[in-house]
């Protein structure tokens, strides 16, 4: 059966920073909800459904916020669908709200993810003592920094690497006003001076902890062709998951993030995504995920991805630009931050991503993953309407 | 007025499973719960891990007490090589609602869908709470009995009941569970003491710890796995607003429009099987749905006979499903609730090819 395709025609988020004591979670949402909505130029009753998504309800300490926030997101009589898939959710959510569209069981949806970390303490979250299973009390930077050493050991890539990724992702967010981090002056002296977290990632390096929230308007051929700003067509979608832990996992290059590219690139016809690949936004929440995932992703050879980091490629001015907004570096609402992702994948199709803009960007990657390196989801939009 | 919705695909639930609930499984964890009723299914059809294709879960890190508790499920799931995979942090109802717009898509043929949930580690009372407005009421702890028995006062303010009527509805459960060897409270059951006026013990679920799968398929693929298909004709669902202040808790406007573009009213249902934890949310659920008394409501027990919370409302559907597989029913109606006093409803409306 052929699928309906689908348009993104509106794009909110709100401005991400440590804490937004001035908001609600309610209050948060609303308002990229609103700015969404004011970007497609509809109103809340041209909303059929709305999809939201978020990673873990401890890091808020509200057990599902969708029944609280309905009446914030106008969901009141809609359907409303809350995913969670760890840090690949919000990537996940707009994929699900994408099948709505899809199979024709709404015309327009609403797809919002959001995280408002200072309302909690996200290490707590993730800390909590677990009957039955060894306490992995690392953090995130300590449970990723021994995949980082073995990606070095393996492909000889100099230590540099990764504070070169930093360096351009913190640059790249000066250019974006909706970034959290905007470090004006930064140099790459300052990252590589900055404190050794878990050996070999530094404290500049790694991604903040912020409140904020994106969301999407997603809608059918008939909403696209009323849309009064050029519309992002999605040309391929796909979620992979895999084990946390198993012998054969290899978590330099996770076979799920390999299968879910691959089944994209499929459906969205590209045989060879380095040249059909105009602009990437790849979830690199420690620098050296940047050059992993290029990888992983195909657009490098194995044990060549540091090779187009080192050389520029991946600059805003070079032919692959990669996290042009700044990334998961720079703006870090846990939930959020897949969807932003894709969301800043499907502004640069749209020619709406303001100073970070890539000239004629015409097809980009967006990009999540979450867990133990076991959730991935991906999208492809173009700024042409799907051909088959 | 919502038009009805007619799904572009014929998808059917070809198999479902669950577990024996009980008040607690102190030896088991939650992968350890969920894996035979996998396995279960799984069997029923002949599908390995790697047939299927599309996955999605239902469960909450809250009854879990532990951030990403999904994870674990999903290494007993078996997902290697790499499997097309979803979770929602809801009933597992709402993941098979997931899974069936993926397979309307018509990028998977065949899905599973599971869901589970432990409620004795903590009290289920006081966990609820914290699905309430963080700022205005969280913070009071009204508990879901008491938030329950706020519904059940109203609705006998307004006539609609009364306790003699709610403990009928009681006994008719636990007594039709008696055929239910997953229930969890069968038989006679006493009514018991006030737990919060005018509820008590009997008008109240178990606390149950509990899965549940179910294997959805589309068109032939379904027909080559079950012999006679559950087709989903049409299944949606719809929120209201959180506040109980600004709802009518003797009605359920949402599980209403739920219904209607599900196509629940176009013919008559022959049995029902509805996610009410409280007698009296049965009495509100049948007003909404114009269930006559010509209607089998919950023989399976419902959820007053076993309430695994996040898999109570996939059970519903199971069990109104299984008994079209069996010949025990045509045309069947299925409800999954979510939130305080009936804030979320699901249904689906459920026929077996004509005999």
């Amino acid at each position: 059966m052929n699928k309906e395709p689908v348009a993104v025609v509106g794009i909110g988020q709100t401005k991400h920073v440590a804490a937004r004591r001035d908001v609600s979670i309610a209050g948060l949402v609303r308002e990229a909800a609103q700015r969404a909505l004011a970007d497609a130029e509809l109103t809340w009753a041209d909303i059929d459904a709305v999809v939201i998504g978020k990673a873990p309800d401890f890091f808020e300490g509200v057990m599902m916020p969708e029944l609280y926030l309905a009446d914030a997101l106008g969901a009141v009589g809609k359907p409303m669908l809350r995913v969670h898939t760890a840090g690949s959710v919000g990537g996940s959510t707009a994929l699900v709200a994408t099948n709505l569209v899809a199979g024709r069981v709404h015309g327009t949806v609403l797809t919002l993810a959001f995280e408002k970390q200072s309302e909690s303490n996200a290490m707590w979250g993730l800390s909590l003592p677990i009957p039955f299973q060894q306490p992995l009390l690392a953090g995130a930077g300590g449970f990723f920094a021994p995949h980082v050493r073995a990606y070095m050991r393996r492909t000889g890539a100099p230590d540099t690497v990764g504070s070169l990724v930093a360096y351009k992702d913190r640059r790249n967010a000066l250019k974006n006003p909706y970034a959290h981090l905007h470090e004006q002056g930064i140099t790459l002296e300052k990252v590589q001076a900055s404190p050794m977290l878990w050996d070999p990632i530094r404290y500049s390096e790694t991604c903040p902890s912020s409140d904020g929230a994106c969301a999407m308007i997603l809608t059918d051929r008939a909403g696209a062709a009323r849309s009064p700003k050029p519309p992002a067509w999605m040309h391929g979608g796909a979620m992979r998951s895999e084990p946390t832990l198993f012998a054969g996992k290899d978590f330099v290059s996770p076979q799920a993030g390999k299968d879910c590219a691959a089944d994209v690139y499929r459906q969205a016809g590209i045989s060879d995504p380095r040249r059909e690949i105009d602009a990437v936004e790849m979830y690199v929440p420690f620098s050296w995920y940047e050059p992993m995932w290029l990888e992983n992703l195909g657009f490098a050879d194995e044990g060549e991805g540091w090779k187009l980091t080192e050389a520029g490629v991946t600059e805003l001015d070079g032919d692959l630009p990669v996290n042009m907004s700044g990334g998961v570096l720079s703006t870090n609402p846990i939930g959020a931050s897949g969807m932003i992702r894709f969301a800043e994948a499907a502004l640069q199709v749209r020619g709406q991503a303001g100073e970070h803009q890539i000239d004629g960007a015409r097809r980009a990657l967006g990009h999540a993953y979450g867990g133990g390196a076991q959730f991935f989801s991906m999208w492809l939009v173009g700024a042409e309407p799907p051909t088959t | 007025m919502p038009s009805v919705m007619r799904p572009g695909r014929d998808i059917a639930i070809v198999a479902f499973g669950q577990t024996d609930h009980r008040r607690s499984s102190d030896e088991l964890s939650e992968v350890e719960m969920l894996m035979p009723v996998l396995h279960q299914v799984l069997d029923a059809t002949g599908l390995k891990t790697s047939d299927i294709g599309f996955t999605c879960s239902g469960s909450s890190d809250y009854l879990a007490g532990r951030a990403f508790s999904f994870t674990m499920a999903l290494d007993g799931v078996g997902a290697w090589p790499p499997i097309s995979e979803s979770h929602v942090e809801m009933d597992g109802a709402w993941a098979l609602y997931e899974a069936w717009t993926k397979l309307l898509t018509g990028e998977a043929d065949t899905a599973l869908v599971y869901a589970y949930g432990k409620s004795s580690p903590g009290s289920v009372r006081d966990v609820l709470t914290r699905q309430l407005d963080p700022y205005y009421v969280a913070p009071l702890w009204p508990d879901s009995v008491a938030l329950a028995a706020l519904q059940a006062q109203a609705l006998i303010d307004a006539g609609d009941t009364d306790e003699p009527a709610l403990a009928g509805v009681a006994s008719r459960s636990r007594r039709d569970a008696s055929a239910n060897s997953h229930a969890q409270l069968r038989g006679s059951v006493p009514q018991g003491e006030y737990v919060v006026r005018p509820l008590r013990t009997g008008d109240c679920p178990p606390v149950s710890d509990g899965a549940a799968a179910v294997i959805l398929a589309a068109g032939d693929r379904a027909r080559e796995l079950c012999e006679r298909p559950a087709w989903i004709r049409g299944i949606d669902h719809r929120i209201e607003a959180h506040s109980l202040g600004v709802r009518d808790l003797t009605d359920s406007p949402s599980s209403r429009l739920a219904a209607e573009r599900a196509g629940a009213f176009e013919r008559p249902v022959d049995t029902a099987e509805l996610h009410a934890p409280f007698t009296a949310q049965e009495v509100v659920l049948r007003k909404a749905l114009k269930l006559g008394d010509d209607v089998t409501v919950n023989p399976s027990g419902g959820a007053l006979a076993a309430n695994p919370v996040m898999a109570a409302g996939l059970i519903r559907l199971g069990e109104a499903a299984a008994r079209i597989h069996r010949g025990a029913s045509d045309r069947a109606l299925a409800h999954a609730t979510s939130g305080p006093c009936l804030q979320q409803n699901l249904v689906a409306v459920l026929e077996g090819d004509a005999r």
